[in-house]
Parts: structure tokens; C-alpha cells; sequence
């Protein structure tokens, strides 16, 4: 790049156009996600053809097979590329709302919050089980306002913002615990939170993220250019004429709504929202109008991916995919907090 | 016309802006002048609306602007605070149109007259051959250029500029008062800046007005305010003084005042 010209983010392919390069990172995204499913539908105690996966979702055979993608792979898999789209796309928000590399909803505490509400609601309210993602997103947005506030000292500084998140997360893991330890006789659907997983993850499983996960990606899309306005600092921002303190709260609340959706259906998945936003700006740049869509199709390519590496890698015994998840992502965020300034 | 009307800014403690009085006429040159600490920048933060004015009200050509929306105001007022730092990644075209923000609802304005004005704006600032590089790899002069072009493709009325010239070296500063200069005559944009130079205010403002912890200490054409005794009170400096070929005062600080 002897010119300085503007490079595809990242620079890997010297003298590509832009919009060129950007196109490119898109198919490779959907590469990755269209991988992830199709891997995750094969792959297990029976392997599957892909030519027999497409026979069955053409609805061509009801076999054994059938009998496996439709009743078990395809809605867990789906599930799974839900909860990772979420996951990263409340990640990329967080990360320009909260002006931090770091943020991620796990480590910010939202999901804690988001994972209190929900255990509450299944050990002392089991019979309004059907509650559990509405509030598990008032939950994830009282420790995302929390945090914010506890933060808030004449302006954000995101090593406060980590700080204040871990408090935050430690304080509700807190509550989470004592609520398992009081009410162990009821605590085996709420442990399956903990480690965040997608086993027997199914249809109604499905049914109760997707509205989510449509809504959550709208209204992301929607506020791309706010948070490229945002991304510019606060005091140009508010030049431009973009409310900042209200911009700050509705797409806090959208990354809340996203993020308590995923850990409604998979508990405290952790790491997504960190890695896959960081890999796409990596790739595509830090235009949220490219960033969340490349980030969206890269979590549920990766997402998917864990969950079928968890699945098989000890067959037949099934490792949860958050402890897949944290094994890649901890170093990550260690080398993300080497990197700060 | 942009007006402070008994205007008092604070941050809890002792007002930074105090009571202060100012108007800038539209189509003129207003150079802010005043020792650091003075309450400059904060000064322009308010007539911007960036921040919150304690007690009094800014006004433009008469409607206080808190009436005014968000985006409304930014597509009539531009502000360009000092050392703005722009991401990675962006180029100096992505930062131009941002400019065109407040003009665009939901994700879709007007793409013609969007990309009419970036261009414009391009073209005003010299900065058209350079829209593809990174707005990072720039010297310090044309970042500063990116960032008027930026201001510009608000297609504001009034533009506040914080210090633009600091940290450029002297062509670098001329270059950017000169545009600046050139954006007044030619397209009747009301200028408000802050500066620190003070010859520089002589030479490119219409009216300076002179900032003493958080007033006015005095206002009016160059001539009438740039004079030993505001240089010894307001600076603290003894100077000489002279005008140059154009009337316009010229001055030197010989060294500090005595005593206080």
C-alpha cells in the first residue's frame, strides 16, 4: 500500500476495491455460516450425506434419518445460528455504545443479569416459564443501566466500564447461585443455564428466540449509522445533530433484548459477542452498515461450528459449547487487553 | 445571527461562563480571543448546544436553539472541536458524508443533493484528490481540511471552529484561515473561532471578542480591541503595538506585565 489509499480493512488483498473486497468478506461470512449448518446437520453419533440432509428438507424422505434432522440436528442447529447471530450482534453494539473493545454481554454482566431474571422465573415461577425471555431482557437491561450508572464518572472510561461490569456480574452471579442453593430440588433445568449449551435444545426453543433474533437484527440494521455517528466521539456526534444519551440507551436496549433472547434458549454462552465482532472488523472495517451483517452471519457460522466440534469431539459424551467457546475466546480477550492502550 | 443572551455555563463548581453576552452578525468573521482557562471553548461547546447552558439562552437569528431538534440545528450550525479523532479505517470521503447525518432520515435522504454537497465540500477544501485516503494517514493540515469538509457538508449557515489551526505549522495555518476566509466571502457562512493567535484574529476576523474568565472583557472591530491595555489586563503581557498597510493591528509581547 505504498499510496496510503484507502485498503480493504485489514489490507490483506492489496489494490482491491473496496466495495469489491467488502462483497468478498460477505461470501466468505456466508461461507462460514452455510459450513456451520450444514456440518452441524451431519455430523453426529450418525453421520449424515449432504446429499441426504437436502433430500429431507425437501421433505423427499421420512426415514431414520429424517427422523434425526428434523426431530433433533435442524432446530438445535438453528438455534444455535440464532443464539450466535444475537450473541454477536449484541456484542458489536455494546462494543459502540460502550466506546470498548472489551464489551461483550457476558463480560459486561448483561447476561448475568438476563440469566438471574431467567432463573428466578423457572425455580420460583415454573409454571410462567413462557415469561422467561421478557424477563430475562428487563433483567439484562437493569444490569446494563446498572453498570452504565456505576461506570458513569463525568463521562465513560471503558477500563471503569469493564470494572463496574465485573462487579455487576459477580454480584448477580451471586444471587444466581444462592437461588440453586435454596431451591436444589429444583435446580436441575436452571444448571443448564450456567454453562451455557444447546443440548436438547428444539422446536419451542426455536419458536421463542426467532421473534428476538428478527426483531433485535431490524432494529440493529436500522441504527447502523447512529453508531458510525456514535463511533466518531460523542461531542462530533452530538455536532451532528445525533442524541447521544438516547442513542446510547435504545441500542443498549436492543443489544439487551438480542443478548437476553440467546441466554433465554442457551444460558451464558460466553465469548461470542467478543470474538465474532472483533474477527469481522478485523475483516470488513468498522462501518456498522457491513460490520453487523458480516458479524451476524460470522456468529452463527462459529456458533454452529463450536456446537458440532462439542458434540463430537468426545462422543458420546457431549461437552456443553460455552466451555468450547471460553477455551478460545478467555485467551482472546486477554489478547484484546494486552493490546489497549 | 448567533447570539448569547446572559449565558452562564458551569460544572458544579464556580461558573466557566458567567453571565456572558455576545453577538456574532450573520455573514461575518467572530474571532473568540482569551489567556487559557478563559471559558473559550466552553463558550462555543454552549452556542452549539453541545453543552447545556446553567441559566440564559443562545439564539439563532432569534429562536432560542434548545427549540430547535437535534438534527435540525446541526444542518444549519456546524461545530468542529479541536483534535476530533476519527476511527482506523475510515477514508476522508466515509468522513464527509457524514456530514450529510443530520440531513438524512432513517437510512435514506436525498442520495443527489447528499452527493452533490460531499463533493462540493471535496472541492472547496482541495480535499477531492485525497477522498480515498485514510483520514489516519493524513498530516496534520489535511486532516484538518477532512474535518472542515465534514462541516461543510452539514451546509450550515453558521460554523464554530475550536482552535483550528493548533498544532499546524505556520503555511499550515494560513492555508486553513484562508479557506476559511474563502467559505465566508464566497458562501456567506457566519464563522465563530476560537484562536489563539492573536495577530491572526487581527488579520482574519471582522469582530474579536475578548474572553476574561467566563465575559466579555471587550468586543468590536480588531482596531478598536487589540491594545496594550487588554494585552497587559486581559494576557498579562506588555506589547507593542502597531498597524499594518490595511489598518489592522499588529503586535508583539515584549515580555511579561508587572506585578499584579
Amino acid at each position: 500500500m505504498a499510496n496510503n489509499s484507502a485498503p480493504p480493512a485489514g489490507g490483506l488483498i492489496a489494490g482491491m476495491a473496496r466495495p469489491a473486497w467488502r462483497m468478498f468478506i460477505f461470501a466468505c461470512c456466508g461461507a462460514v455460516a452455510l459450513a456451520g449448518i450444514t456440518l452441524s446437520l451431519a455430523k453426529g453419533a450418525m453421520n449424515i450425506p449432504v446429499s441426504d440432509i437436502a433430500a429431507v428438507i425437501l421433505g423427499q424422505t421420512a426415514d431414520a434419518k429424517g427422523q434425526v434432522i428434523w426431530n433433533i440436528r435442524l432446530p438445535r442447529t438453528l438455534v444455535g445460528a440464532l443464539v450466535g447471530l444475537n450473541l454477536a450482534l449484541a456484542g458489536a453494539i455494546l462494543q459502540a455504545v460502550m466506546k470498548n473493545p472489551l464489551a461483550d454481554p457476558h463480560i459486561i454482566g448483561i447476561s448475568s443479569g438476563a440469566g438471574l431474571a431467567g432463573v428466578a422465573v423457572l425455580i420460583l415461577f415454573p409454571h410462567l416459564e413462557y415469561l422467561i425471555t421478557p424477563v430475562a431482557f428487563l433483567g439484562a437491561m437493569a444490569a446494563a443501566v446498572l453498570i452504565y450508572i456505576m461506570a458513569w464518572k463525568g463521562g465513560i472510561r471503558p477500563i471503569r466500564i469493564i470494572l463496574a461490569g465485573v462487579a455487576v456480574s459477580a454480584f448477580l452471579g451471586a444471587g444466581i447461585s444462592a437461588l440453586l442453593v435454596f431451591y436444589s430440588d429444583r435446580v436441575h433445568g436452571a444448571l443448564m443455564w450456567m454453562v451455557g449449551g444447546l443440548s436438547a435444545r428444539s422446536w419451542p426453543h426455536l419458536y421463542i428466540i426467532l421473534p428476538y433474533s428478527a426483531l433485535g437484527a431490524l432494529l440493529a440494521l436500522v441504527g447502523a449509522a447512529r453508531l458510525n455517528v456514535l463511533n466518531l466521539g460523542d461531542d462530533v456526534a452530538r455536532g451532528l445533530g445525533l442524541d447521544v444519551e438516547a442513542t446510547r440507551l435504545t441500542m443498549t436496549a436492543v443489544a439487551a433484548l438480542l443478548a437476553a433472547s440467546a441466554v433465554s434458549v442457551a444460558g451464558l454462552l460466553g465469548f461470542v459477542g467478543l470474538v465474532v465482532p472483533h474477527a469481522a472488523r478485523l475483516l470488513i472495517g468498522s462501518d456498522y452498515r457491513f460490520l453487523l451483517p458480516a458479524a451476524a452471519l460470522l456468529g452463527a457460522g462459529v456458533v454452529t461450528l463450536s456446537d458440532t466440534l462439542a458434540r463430537t469431539m468426545f462422543a458420546p459424551v457431549e461437552l456443553p459449547v460455552g466451555i468450547i467457546m471460553a477455551f478460545v475466546g478467555a485467551p482472546f480477550f486477554l489478547y484484546l487487553l494486552r493490546r489497549e492502550p | 445571527m448567533l447570539e448569547a443572551a446572559k449565558l452562564s455555563v458551569g460544572f458544579g463548581g464556580a461558573p466557566v461562563i458567567d453571565n456572558l453576552c455576545l453577538t456574532a452578525e450573520q455573514g461575518r468573521i467572530l474571532a473568540i480571543l482569551g489567556p487559557n482557562g478563559s471559558g473559550k471553548s466552553t463558550l462555543l461547546k454552549a452556542l452549539s448546544r453541545t453543552l447545556k447552558p446553567a441559566a440564559g439562552a443562545v439564539y439563532l437569528d432569534g429562536k432560542n436553539i434548545r427549540s430547535f431538534s437535534a438534527k435540525s440545528l446541526a444542518c444549519q450550525l456546524a461545530i468542529l472541536l479541536q483534535s476530533p479523532r476519527a476511527p482506523g479505517d475510515l477514508t476522508v470521503r466515509d468522513l464527509v458524508e457524514y456530514g450529510r447525518f443530520p440531513h438524512q432520515h432513517w437510512w435514506r435522504g436525498d442520495l443527489e443533493e447528499d452527493g452533490r454537497l460531499v463533493e462540493w465540500s471535496l472541492a472547496q477544501t482541495r480535499m477531492a484528490d485525497m477522498a480515498d485516503r485514510l483520514v489516519a494517514t493524513l498530516s496534520g493540515g489535511e486532516q484538518q481540511r477532512a474535518w472542515i469538509a465534514m462541516a461543510l457538508a452539514q451546509n450550515p449557515r453558521v460554523l464554530l471552529l475550536d482552535e483550528p489551526t493548533t498544532f499546524l505549522d505556520v503555511c499550515h495555518q494560513l492555508e486553513i484561515l484562508d479557506l476559511i476566509v474563502r467559505l465566508n466571502r464566497e458562501n456567506g457562512i457566519t464563522v465563530i473561532m476560537v484562536l489563539h493567535d492573536i495577530n491572526h484574529a487581527a488579520r482574519y476576523a471582522d469582530t474579536v471578542a475578548v474572553l476574561l474568565q467566563g465575559k466579555v472583557f471587550a468586543a468590536g472591530r480588531p482596531a478598536d480591541v487589540i491594545n496594550a491595555h487588554m494585552l497587559r489586563t486581559v494576557f498579562r503581557v506588555e506589547a507593542d503595538i502597531w498597524l499594518d498597510g490595511a489598518g489592522k493591528p499588529v503586535c508583539l509581547a515584549r515580555g511579561l506585565a508587572a506585578g499584579e
